[in-house]
């Protein structure tokens, strides 16, 4: 099949600006990033079908009729969206409530081991470190 | 041979039992295993027994005895029923932790028994990963004591780390000689680099599981464990398998010849002696018996290497020897150690003192289990010592070096041999005083050994001994019992003792104190002495009837095609130079332990490279981490659209086909809502208000809308407008809590990073879409569709034919995945369970006024300035329309546009006009019923609906058509997939309500209850609401 040239830079773009939005730490940029991207992907799905008359049989020829089976999928991507829409909204809300804004956080037990190689040091696994182990051995 | 090893297994289950109904007795019981293992072994010299295991990977259960595994068959068991039957006395009753110890113990002597006499190298692995295991629960016993855990955990990570290598080494023979069994291993050897390399990898795990130099130190950490453990792991049974995988791979290689064989026996030797020096020397310096035996353990395992690994008929003999006399005489010693322990409460040869004199009988089996270390007749240890030097003498150049090495180790080996006997039962003068005291005691001690009162020995100085307890003759002295060994280690052990130990012992003076063993002490139990009397005499049996040892051992060496070196088994050889090397070794063993510099500190092991590496390991691991694992949300997500540039990039650059074929639009009224999207999503990346950002991302899925509406898709069409509206007020719910702007956009260098990824994914996916199309060159699967839908379906919209029918399954998911998602949100907002009822109605609080116009039920419940008579007027006039047209779609849906994912929606809109009218007490008056009910109750239609049609003898799914004629309403078109399209209605319409309460009614709550909260702050009368309330 050809395709069409319009709707794909309608995909690229949508995908562009959706993957800027997702590398956002704010979660209602990332919310916003996954819904173009969801945008997006469902006119890629879309582009995927040659266009023509909506697939209800006894309205028009069978030959002139879009393909139904991308139209199903993206009737499920749609709702689906919904759904992960809320969810995102929900966890923002709680991130918000919680610590006053909706910024993803680096992970703290990372962000310790991240200091520990910039200080240049070991992690304190257990039964590595010959010092404490002698410590240990006085307290008890 | 199944037989022995299930029994090894079933003791080893039933342990933990045993141990608790007998106590410690139990031991006696277990050892019943080992014991029909070492029975077995005497009637069964060799055979070969097979069973298939796992057949495709070539597995089988393949056992076999030969001389070599029959040897140490004789050992694992025998010496595993002593150390059992030992242990029974060993251990007081009601130590914790006994049951285990018991069934691990167990579990060990049956992974060695399979160890050895497995045929099947894979077979032979995995029993020997068993020991190491096993090991690393008898080491780490006492798990509470860091250091155990830490020397436990030591053996475990050099020995598998050693096997791993092993394995490597194993599967290189076994897929060049396509089996993995011994025999056809040693049939078809690999020739050239390859056989160097197995070789070299064999040998890896084979000294890393015997402790040789470089990685000896676990050996001695490993003494953590308590002692039996020591005696039969440490002494007899787990390290021997290295030494044994060397004794069963040296003929082989001896055969193959060539450069592998050089490399082998470079490495086993040389490895090997410098294991038995260092180790030796090691020993030398130990204060801890126990230590002291580990090091003399570790030397000798170099030196059973060092004559195994050097691969003539002669060594070959003159190692199982070795082996055999290792095995008896340091599981003895150990044994003799435990009750030494036992017994004083020490096991630190500067506190013990007078032992000998105390316990004769201990003392005896010590000094005839220690003839045989230091080589002295009539043991096994001289027998085989002697064969050494003999096969080496006749063994070239090589054979030289080697004997130089062998005789330096010995020597040492007499050293710590005498060390150790005059350590754990000499009556020492110790400890205190200047070296003139100390040399006036030695010449004192040799006049006879005096008995210790505790006291004397804290004057500094004091002489005088409270009486002078006999000749050397009593029976007290180290030498006692010694009769059969040269008179001279007698001597040494009296004199050189207490003349090396003061020149040491100045600035220790006083710190440690001496038990001396006063009758006060027990003697040690009778019954305790029978493993290691058993295990020493058996040594010196051995010695004695060593024509026959030689005679039961010699197929094994029959291996070597060699015919130099030749060394027989016997007690006298003859005045020649084997002897005066024996000689020699004792001589300067004895030397050595008499004029031995008082270092105190022995060479180490390596175990500081050990610690290097390990903690090397740590901080690579954290470098790896701290480099790989940001913690990043941005950084992951970047590394991963970055590799999907990365590799889908190049490849569509790659694949881009020469000439292509397009039309830039199907129509041109596509560009209307492409430019629309293209310019709503190009402005809401930077855009700074959150609803802003919004506003505009929602226009583009309207656009979208508009593209699906002009490719002939209005089912799409009217799903996305009414997603998209439920969305925006979904949004704008949470967004009037949040704050209105964004916070601080990151710094340009960031931003620019992040558009220039962006770009390049929407560049890459739109390329991938164009590639993908263009290269589309097969009929749809759905091309029959529109022919199946109406008498398969019962339906005339095949979008909707396919999510209920065609593809019901997919729906099903996707159902599930929103009865989540509404779990999900209504948990995220309530987050406490009790306050999750609230996802039910709540009663409004007061009764509407009856002196105006009710439009909404609730609507006074709104406050008077928010109150909107337009909207509830409207409310009123369209909710009753709404929830119609959402019934109308739903049930037409299967023959025009609509369906239960639109007709849900729909329904769901008009909950929210409701909620927006007239607040959350209208919600609740509009729909009396508990969100999770309405999904629940959904869900069950769904899944219901299709199991149906399986109780009916169809498939899960299966719609069937009915048309039935009623009188009056007319002709009714029934497909039974409708009532699957009613759950997910509801399941829909369930969503829509559940987000409604949680980020509706439940965000309004929070808001009340904060401004109320600041209410109170500021000093008003409001009442103040519980704290919980607030969170």
């Amino acid at each position: 099949m050809r395709p069409s040239i319009v709707l794909l830079v309608a995909v690229g773009v949508l995908f562009a600006a959706g993957t800027t939005l997702l590398l956002e730490r704010t979660l209602t940029r990332v919310l916003l990033g996954v819904m173009l991207l969801g945008n997006g992907a469902n006119l890629l799905v879309l582009a995927a079908a040659e266009p023509g008359s909506p697939p209800i049989v006894g309205t028009a020829d069978q030959a002139e009729m879009t393909d139904p089976l991308p139209q199903a999928m993206i009737l499920t991507a749609i709702v689906i969206t919904l759904g992960m829409t809320a969810f995102l909204l929900a966890l923002a809300y709680r991130s918000w409530r919680l610590s006053g804004h909706d910024e993803v956080q680096d992970d703290a037990e990372d962000r310790r081991v991240r200091e520990l190689a910039e200080r240049d040091e070991g992690s304190d696994a257990e039964d590595l470190d010959t010092d404490e182990a002698e410590t240990a051995e006085v307290r008890t | 041979m199944l037989i022995l090893l299930a029994a090894h297994l079933v003791a080893a289950v039933l342990a933990p039992m045993l141990v608790r109904v007998l106590g410690p007795r139990a031991f006696y019981l277990l050892a019943a295993a080992p014991l029909a293992a070492f029975g077995w072994a005497v009637t069964h010299r060799e055979g070969e027994w097979i069973h298939p295991w796992v057949p495709d990977l070539g597995l089988s259960l393949a056992f076999r005895v030969d001389t070599l595994s029959w040897l140490l068959m004789l050992l694992v068991g025998g010496v595993g029923a002593l150390v059992l039957a030992y242990c029974a006395r060993y251990f007081a009753p009601g130590t914790p932790g006994l049951g285990r110890f018991a069934a691990v113990f167990v579990g060990f002597a049956g992974a060695m028994l399979g160890l050895v006499a497995s045929d099947d190298l894979l077979l032979m692995y995995v029993f020997w990963e068993l020991t190491t295991v096993f090991s690393y629960l008898l080491i780490g016993h006492s798990g509470t004591a860091r250091p155990n855990r830490r020397a436990a955990l030591q053996a475990l990570i050099v020995t598998t780390a050693g096997g791993l290598a092993m394995l490597v080494g194993i599967v290189i023979l076994g897929r060049h000689a396509g089996g993995y069994r011994w025999s056809q291993v040693a049939a078809a050897l690999p020739d050239g680099p390859v056989l160097t390399v197995a070789v070299v990898l064999i040998l890896c795990g084979a000294l890393s599981k015997s402790a040789i130099f470089p990685v000896s130190f676990w050996l001695p950490a490993a003494m953590a464990a308590p002692t039996p453990v020591s005696a039969y792991l440490h002494a007899a049974a787990m390290v021997k398998a290295g030494v044994f995988l060397v004794a069963g791979f040296a003929p082989m290689i001896a055969v193959a010849g060539g450069p592998a064989a050089s490399v082998w026996r470079f490495l086993a030797v040389g490895l090997g002696l410098v294991t038995m020096l260092v180790g030796g020397w090691a020993a030398l310096f130990q204060d801890d018996l126990k230590l002291l035996l580990a090091y003399g353990t570790v030397s000798q395992l170099g030196l059973l290497t060092a004559v195994l690994g050097f691969g003539t008929a002669g060594t070959a003999l003159a190692g199982v020897a070795m082996l055999l006399a290792h095995a008896l005489f340091k599981a003895a010693l150990f044994l003799v150690v435990g009750i030494v322990d036992k017994t004083t409460g020490t096991r630190d040869l500067r506190r013990l003192q007078g032992l000998g004199r105390r316990a004769p009988v201990l003392a005896t089996i010590a000094v005839a289990a220690a003839a045989s270390m230091a080589g002295l007749p009539p043991a096994i240890g001289f027998v085989g010592k002697e064969a050494v030097f003999g096969a080496l003498l006749g063994a070239g150049a090589a054979g030289w070096v080697t004997l130089a090495g062998v005789v330096a180790g010995s020597m040492l080996t007499v050293a710590y041999t005498a060390r150790f006997l005059w350590g754990a039962f000499a009556t020492k003068s110790v400890t205190v005083g200047s070296a003139d005291t100390a040399s006036v005691r030695a010449r004192e001690s040799v006049l006879g050994p005096r008995d210790h009162p505790a006291q004397d020995n804290h004057g500094v100085g004091d002489n005088r001994s409270p009486g002078n307890g006999g000749g050397p003759g009593d029976g007290a002295g180290p030498g006692a019992g010694s009769g059969t060994s040269s008179p001279a280690l007698k001597g040494g052990g009296v004199e050189g003792g207490p003349a090396r130990d003061a020149a040491g012992s100045l600035r220790e003076a006083g710190v440690v104190p001496v038990v001396a063993v006063t009758p006060t002490v027990p003697a040690p139990a009778g019954s305790l002495l029978v493993a290691p009397a058993v295990l020493a005499f058996a040594g010196v049996l051995a010695g004695c009837l060593a024509g026959v040892v030689e005679g039961v051992l010699s197929p094994y060496h029959r291996g070597f095609e060699d015919a130099g070196g030749v060394a027989h088994l016997a007690l006298w050889h003859g005045l020649g130079v084997p002897l005066a090397l024996s000689l020699l070794a004792l001589a300067g063993g004895l030397a050595l332990f008499r004029w031995l510099p008082a270092w105190k500190a022995g060479p180490g092991l390596g175990g500081g490279v050990y610690e290097r590496v390990m903690t090397g390991m740590d901080r690579l691991a954290v470098e790896v981490t701290g480099a790989t694992q940001r913690g990043s949300l941005p950084f992951y997500l970047a590394v991963i659209l970055v590799v999907l540039i990365a590799t889908a990039g190049p490849a569509l650059v790659a694949g881009w086909p020469g000439r292509t074929e397009f039309r830039l639009w199907d129509t041109p009224l596509h560009l209307v809502p492409v430019a629309v999207s293209i310019v709503a999503a190009v402005f809401a990346v930077p855009a700074r208000r959150r609803l802003t950002a919004v506003i505009l991302v929602g226009v583009t899925g309207y656009a979208n809308a508009g593209v699906f509406l002009l490719h002939g898709a209005p089912d799409l069409a009217l799903t996305q407008f009414l997603v998209e509206t439920v969305t925006l007020v979904m949004v704008v719910l949470v967004l009037r809590r949040l704050p209105s702007h964004f916070s601080q956009r990151p710094g340009p260098w960031r931003r620019r990073v992040r558009v220039g990824i962006g770009v390049a994914v929407g560049t890459v996916m739109a390329g991938a879409g164009f590639l993908a199309m263009s290269a589309r060159q097969a009929l749809p699967v759905s091309v029959a569709y529109p022919e199946m839908a109406v008498p398969y379906g019962g339906g005339h919209n095949i979008v909707n034919v396919i999510l209920v029918d065609i593809r019901a399954w997919d729906t099903m998911g996707e159902v599930a995945v929103l009865v989540a998602v509404a779990t999900g949100v209504a948990s995220l907002i309530f987050r406490q369970a009790q306050r999750l009822s609230r996802r039910g109605p709540v009663e409004s609080p007061s009764e509407p006024p009856r002196d105006e116009p009710v439009w909404l039920m609730a609507g006074h419940t709104v406050e008077a300035g928010r109150r909107s008579t337009m909207l509830e007027v409207v409310t009123r006039l369209l909710f009753h329309v709404i929830v119609l047209l959402s019934v109308y779609l739903l049930f037409t849906g299967h023959d025009t546009p609509g369906g239960g994912f639109t007709g849900g929606l729909v329904a769901g809109l008009a909950l929210i006009v409701r909620y927006l009218a007239g607040g959350r007490y209208e919600l609740a008056a509009a729909a009396p019923v508990d969100a999770g009910a309405v999904l629940g109750a959904g869900l069950l239609i769904a899944v219901g609906s299709g199991a149906a049609a399986l109780v009916a003898g169809g498939q899960v799914l299966q719609s069937a058509v009915l048309d039935l004629h009623l009188p009056v309403v007319g002709d009714l078109h029934l497909v039974t997939s409708t009532v699957f399209d009613i759950g997910v209605y509801l399941i829909v319409v369930g969503l829509v309500l559940d987000v409604l309460r949680s980020l509706g009614a439940e965000v309004d709550r929070h808001a009340l209850a904060r401004s109320a909260d600041h209410d109170v702050e500021q000093g008003t009368e409001h009442e103040r609401r519980p704290q919980e309330e607030l969170v």
